[in-house]
C-alpha cells in the first residue's frame, strides 16, 4: 500500500517535471549537478546549495543572456551508482542541456564515459583529479579547480627557485590523490627529479600513524619535507617532523590547510612556517575584510543563502564557480545550445574572478581543459597563514 | 525467529476452513497458488512490456530494481529461512562486482560468464566466511558480518591488489550490446534489462524449489528450532554454512549484474550503506516471504528519490519516515500486510 502510494508520487512528480519541461524549456536553460547531500562527504553539499543560491539571484535580477536558469540537482550520497542513476534521470528525464559541477572523483568517473558518449557538457568538475583534462578522450569534461598535479608541480618550481641545494623528501598518501601530486611534482622537477627526491615514503589510510615513515625520511638528509597527506595524518606529520627537530622547509598540501582540522591538533607552534599553495580568497583572513568582492559575496550570502555558513571554503568556491558559469553563458549569448555553451567552456582568455587571489585568472583552449593553473604560497605564521610571493604558473599548455 | 511464513505451510488461513485439516490446508494452498499464478503471469506480461513502453531511464531503474531484488532474494534465504543474520551482505555484492569487472576488463571475457564465477567464487566466500560464524548467534553474528562490511572497501583499496581492483579509481566497464542481431530491435539498456530479468526468473525459480525441498525444511527447522531440528538428525552445521553460502551467491550474482548495468566498480560504491540497504529491502519486503524482494527493491530505488522530491534538506529525515511509517503500518513487511489482507478478503 505504502509502496504502491510513494510510486504514485514518484510517477506523479515525474510527470510534472516532463510536462513542465517543453513550457520552460523556451526559455530557460537547463542545468544539472549531483551533489552529496546526504552520506559521508555531506559537507560539500554547501557548494550545491551556494550555487543553487546564486543562480536563484541571477534568476531574480532577470536571468542570463535573457534566459532564465534552471537548476536541477539532485543527492547522489557520493556513491557512484547514485550517481550513475541521478546522472541518466539529468539526461534522460529532465533532458538538461549541460552537467555542472558534479562533486567526486569516483563518481564523475562512473560517469564520464556514458556523458561523453551522450554529448552533453559536462563542466567545471568538483574534484582535484588531473583526469578531466583530456579533451582528446573526452571533449565534453572540463575540470574547474587547479588539480593536485598542478599544485605538486607549483611547490617544486618554488624549491628549485628559491631552495639552496633542495634534498626533498616526500611522505604520500598511497591513492590517486597522493599519486597525482608525486606525478606534478616529478613532472615538474623534470630530469632533476631523480637526483633531487632522495627519500619517497607512501603510507596507507588504514595506518593508525605515520611517524615512522617520518622518523626514516628525516634520516634521508632531506632539507626539503613536503607533506601530500589528509586532514589526520597531515597532523601527525607535522607534529612528528617538529618533535624530531627536523629543521627542513615543510611544505602541506592543500587538501590539509585547514588551522582548526590540522594546524591547531599538530600544535601552532610546531605548525610554525609550513608552507602551503592557494588559489581562493580565503573568507576568514582579515586581508579581504575590506575587500569589495568579498564584501558583495557577503551580501549575497546574507540576502540568498543566509543559514549558509560564512566561514567555510566551500560557499566561496561555490559562489565562485557559479559565476564562472555566469561568464560562461553570457559568452554563449542568446539562445546557445550547448555546443555553444561547452565552445564558451573551453575557449577562456584569462578570464577573472572575485573569488580568486589577485593575478590569478582562468584559461582553456582546444587542448587545455583546466581553467586554473596558477596559485600563490602561503606560510603559516603561528596564528593565520600569510600570503607570500609572487603567484605561479603551472599551465599545461 | 518464529516468523509465520507462507512458503512453508500455506499459512494461518487455512485453518479456518471447516474441513478435515490435511484437505483444507491443501485446498487454500492450491486456491492461493491459483491467485499466486495469475498474479506472476500479470506481473510477468508486465515485466516484458516494460522496456517497449518506457524511456532508457526508467529500464535503467527497474534493471536496478531487479538487481537489489536479487540481492534481497539472496539475503532472505539466510534471514528469512534460516534465522541467520546479516549486516555484511554489501560485501558479497562487492566480491560479484569485482569478479564482473575484472573478468571483463582485465581479462576480456564476456559478460555472460561472470555470473557463474561470481556466484561460486561468492558461495565459497560466503560458505567459509559462515563455518567460523557458526559459533556466533544473533546480535553477535550481525557484528561479525558488519565488520566485513565495513572492511571491504578498505581490501578493494589496498596497494597489492591494485593491479587488479584498480585502486580508489576502481574499474570501468564496457556496456555489453545485446547479441546474436538482437541488437537491431534491443539497445543496451533494455537488453540488460531482459538479461538481468531472466537471471532473476531463474534465481527466484531455484530459491522457491530450494525453499519446498528437503533443505529448505531443513533451514527453516534450524530457525524455529535447531535443539529439535538437531535432534532429528539435521547437521545445523553445514546447513548452516551452506545456507551462508547460498546467500552470498545470490547477492553475489547480484552484484556482478549490478556493476554490468552501472558499468563502473569503486570501493566508495560498496560501503556500509550497500548493506543496511539490501536489509532494509529485506524487512520491507517481508523477511521470510520471497517475492517480497521485489517490494522491498522497490522500496531502497524509489523511496530516497521520493524524499529527495519533498525536501533536499530533509531528505534523510523522510526516509526515515517513510521506514518507520511502513514498519509501523506493516511490521511484518509487505508480505505480513498481503497475508494481511487476503486472509481478511477470504472471510
Amino acid at each position: 500500500m505504502f509502496n504502491r502510494r510513494s510510486l504514485m508520487m514518484a510517477a506523479a512528480s515525474a510527470f510534472v517535471l516532463t510536462a513542465a519541461g517543453p513550457a520552460a524549456a523556451q526559455d530557460a536553460i537547463k542545468i544539472g549537478n549531483t551533489m552529496p547531500y546526504s552520506g559521508p562527504a555531506s559537507a560539500y553539499g554547501q557548494i550545491g546549495r551556494t550555487i543553487e543560491a546564486y543562480f536563484n539571484k541571477l534568476n531574480a535580477e532577470g536571468g542570463v543572456a535573457g534566459r532564465q536558469i534552471e537548476f536541477i540537482t539532485y543527492d547522489d550520497a557520493y556513491s557512484p551508482p547514485k550517481a550513475v542513476e541521478q546522472t541518466r534521470r539529468l539526461i534522460e528525464q529532465d533532458e538538461v542541456d549541460v552537467l555542472f559541477q558534479n562533486l567526486g572523483t569516483p563518481s564523475n568517473t562512473a560517469i564520464q564515459k556514458y556523458v561523453n558518449a551522450k554529448k552533453v557538457p559536462h563542466l567545471f568538475l568538483a574534484t582535484g583529479a588531473a583526469k578531466w583534462n583530456m579533451p582528446d578522450k573526452f571533449p565534453m569534461t572540463t575540470g574547474w579547480q587547479p588539480s593536485y598535479q598542478t599544485e605538486g608541480a607549483i611547490y617544486a618550481k618554488w624549491i628549485q627557485e628559491n631552495v639552496e641545494n633542495p634534498k626533498i623528501a616526500i611522505l604520500w598518501q598511497n591513492d590517486d590523490f597522493g599519486k597525482d601530486y608525486l606525478i606534478g611534482m616529478k613532472e615538474a622537477l623534470g630530469e632533476a627529479a631523480d637526483s633531487l627526491i632522495v627519500a619517497e615514503a607512501p603510507y596507507e589510510v588504514a595506518q593508525p600513524t605515520v611517524d615512522s615513515e617520518v622518523l626514516s625520511l628525516k634520516a634521508s638528509g632531506a632539507n626539503v619535507f613536503f607533506i601530500v597527506a589528509t586532514p589526520k595524518f597531515a597532523a601527525q606529520a607535522i607534529k612528528k617532523s617538529h618533535e624530531i627537530g627536523w629543521e627542513a622547509e615543510r611544505f602541506l598540501s592543500n587538501v590539509s590547510v585547514s588551522v582548526g582540522a590540522v594546524l591547531k591538533p599538530a600544535g601552532f607552534e610546531a605548525s610554525k612556517g609550513v608552507i602551503s599553495a592557494a588559489y581562493l580568497k580565503e573568507a576568514t583572513d582579515p586581508q579581504w575584510a575590506d575587500d569589495p568582492a568579498m564584501a558583495e559575496w557577503r551580501a549575497f550570502m546574507d540576502e540568498y543563502y543566509p543559514d549558509g555558513d560564512q566561514a567555510s571554503s566551500f560557499t566561496v568556491f561555490g559562489y565562485g564557480v557559479a559565476k564562472t558559469m555566469e561568464h560562461v553563458l553570457e559568452q554563449a549569448g542568446e539562445g546557445a545550445d550547448a555546443q555553444a555553451i561547452l565552445e564558451a567552456a573551453t575557449s577562456m582568455d584569462h578570464v577573472e574572478n572575485p573569488m580568486l587571489l589577485p593575478g590569478i585568472t582562468m584559461t582553456t583552449g582546444p587542448t587545455d581543459f583546466a581553467p586554473i593553473e596558477a596559485m600563490q604560497l602561503q606560510r603559516f605564521n603561528g596564528e593565520t597563514w600569510e600570503l607570500f610571493g609572487e603567484i605561479i604558473h603551472a599551465e599545461s599548455s | 525467529m518464529a516468523m509465520s511464513d507462507e512458503t512453508m505451510t500455506g499459512g494461518a488461513s487455512g485453518s479456518a476452513k471447516a474441513a478435515p485439516v490435511p484437505k483444507g490446508r491443501a485446498a487454500a494452498a492450491g486456491g492461493k497458488s491459483t491467485l499466486g499464478q495469475a498474479v506472476f503471469v500479470i506481473l510477468l506480461l508486465g515485466a516484458l512490456a516494460l522496456p517497449f513502453i518506457f524511456k532508457n531511464f526508467t529500464i535503467f531503474q527497474m534493471t536496478m530494481l531487479m538487481v537489489y531484488a536479487i540481492a534481497i532474494l539472496g539475503l532472505n534465504l539466510l534471514t528469512g529461512i534460516n534465522g541467520q543474520f546479516s549486516l555484511g551482505h554489501g560485501a558479497f555484492y562487492a566480491v560479484g562486482a569485482y569478479t564482473a569487472a575484472i573478468m571483463m576488463e582485465n581479462l576480456g571475457i564476456g559478460y555472460v560468464w561472470t555470473l557463474p564465477v561470481a556466484g561460486i567464487l561468492c558461495f565459497v566466500v560466503g560458505f567459509l566466511f559462515g563455518l567460523p560464524a557458526l559459533r556466533l548467534e544473533g546480535i553477535y553474528l550481525a557484528l561479525a558480518t558488519f565488520a566485513l562490511a565495513v572492511a571491504t572497501p578498505q581490501f578493494l583499496k589496498l596497494t597489492p591488489f591494485e593491479h587488479w581492483t584498480g585502486g580508489v579509481q576502481g574499474i570501468v566497464i564496457i556496456k555489453p550490446d545485446a547479441p546474436f542481431g538482437l541488437d537491431a530491435v534491443l539497445n543496451a539498456d533494455q537488453w540488460l534489462y531482459f538479461f538481468t530479468l531472466a537471471v532473476g526468473l531463474f534465481l527466484y525459480w531455484l530459491a522457491r524449489n530450494l525453499v519446498r525441498s528437503r533443505t529448505g525444511r531443513a533451514l527453516m527447522a534450524i530457525r524455529d528450532n535447531p535443539i529439535a531440528a538437531r535432534s532429528m538428525g539435521v547437521n545445523t552445521s553445514v546447513y548452516k554454512a551452506t545456507a551462508f553460502g547460498i546467500s552470498a551467491m545470490f547477492t553475489g550474482i547480484a552484484g556482478c549484474l549490478g556493476a554490468i548495468v552501472i558499468q563502473f566498480v569503486a570501493p566508495d560504491s560498496f560501503t556500509f550503506a550497500l548493506s543496511v540497504a539490501i536489509l532494509v529491502g529485506l524487512v520491507i519486503g517481508g523477511v521470510g516471504w520471497l517475492p517480497g524482494a521485489l517490494l522491498g527493491a522497490a522500496f531502497i530505488v524509489f523511496i530516497p528519490n521520493v524524499a529527495e522530491e519533498i525536501s533536499k534538506g530533509l531528505a534523510g529525515a523522510f526516509y526515515g519516515f517513510f521506514l518507520i511509517a511502513v514498519i509501523y503500518l506493516a511490521p511484518q513487511g509487505a508480505g505480513g500486510l498481503l497475508r494481511a489482507l487476503v486472509a481478511k478478503l477470504g472471510r
